[in-house]
């Protein structure tokens, strides 16, 4: 079993080149399916940050009025 | 034709629609590319038997050949969203055309780095000015170029139509791609799978190839779907039904 596991690996002495090219593959579709998962929860933050920020000023009126004056 | 598809088209090209209709399909789509995906590999990688010139090498083909059609599919795709967005000027074509642009690039760029790895030794370089291998990298430029248009604008709907520009005039090239093995001679070989008229490969290499090209269509709809739903939060951020996800997160 572990003569045909170290074969497999091996690939007929062509490793360096297979294997490269699947490490490429995952490598690079794996980058492509994180980035819009990370750009969605940073969307995500930046508006839950705008929202609390306009809900704070909503709450204090005055204060926020004086100080701008 | 039944007046109902135009209708749920309409209806789905609202965002808040296609948002949470991407939802619902997206993890559907990555689970298919997941069990086609590997269903392939072992197919290709343990079950199909050396070829008898190329060895084990040409084991390689059965993530090549299926990126390359990807990054000529989703041009396609991308071209005809494009044509959409600057006819009818649709907010959702927008979206899938400049969200569709990255994968592409992506797909390209690994169609071009196991293409090399591939002719490394098969053809004792790593590139050549050959038909094929150059207007897939023109491919290449092109998605890229598309990118950094859409993103050199303020305005993220004028970035994209003037990007949906340069998708739909370098959709030229997607057929010299696809025909530059017939119209030039090159070293890239012709194709071995054909459509029409038998195709010029084992059956036991032929179905893992087909299989992992149907898990990267798969693959592209759940990535598509991804950036799609993250660029309609950013573009209608200011909108309620954001909002109101945005709150639902919160509480979450």
């Amino acid at each position: 079993m572990s003569g045909s596991l170290q074969s497999f690996f091996a690939m007929g002495g062509y490793a360096a080149y297979v294997w490269p090219a699947y490490g490429v593959f995952f490598v690079v579709l794996l980058i492509d399916w994180l980035a819009p998962q990370w750009r969605q929860r940073r969307v995500l933050r930046e508006l839950r940050g705008r929202l609390a920020r306009q809900e704070a000023r909503k709450e204090r009126p005055h204060r926020n009025s004086a100080a701008s004056t | 034709m039944a007046n109902w598809i135009p209708l749920w088209l309409h209806k789905l090209s609202s965002p808040p629609v296609f948002y949470r209709f991407a939802g619902t399909l997206r993890p559907w789509a990555i689970a298919l590319a997941l069990v086609l995906g590997l269903v392939a590999l072992y197919g290709g990688l343990v079950l199909a038997p050396p070829d008898y010139q190329q060895g084990d090498d040409y084991r390689i083909i059965f993530i090549h050949v299926p990126c390359a059609w990807m990054s000529l599919f989703i041009y396609a795709l991308m071209g005809i969203a494009a044509f959409i967005a600057l006819v009818w000027r649709i907010k959702l074509a927008e979206v899938v055309a400049m969200a569709s642009a990255p994968i592409g690039a992506a797909f390209t760029f690994i169609t071009l780095v196991t293409g090399s790895l591939w002719g490394e030794r098969m053809w004792g370089t790593w590139w050549t000015w050959d038909a094929r291998l150059t207007s897939e990298l023109v491919l290449l430029f092109l998605y890229l170029g598309v990118i950094a248009l859409y993103h050199s604008f303020e305005d993220r709907r004028q970035g994209a139509r003037t990007a949906a520009f340069l998708a739909l005039i370098g959709i030229v090239n997607v057929p010299i791609v696809h025909f530059s093995v017939n119209w030039w001679n090159t070293l890239h070989q012709g194709s071995t799978i054909r459509l029409l008229g038998p195709s010029t490969i084992a059956p036991s290499m032929i179905w893992p190839l087909l299989t992992m090209m149907i898990a990267t269509k798969c693959y592209y709809v759940a990535s598509l779907f991804g950036r799609a739903r993250a660029d309609l939060l950013a573009l209608e951020s200011g909108k309620d039904w954001v909002r109101q996800i945005a709150e639902g997160e919160v509480r979450r």
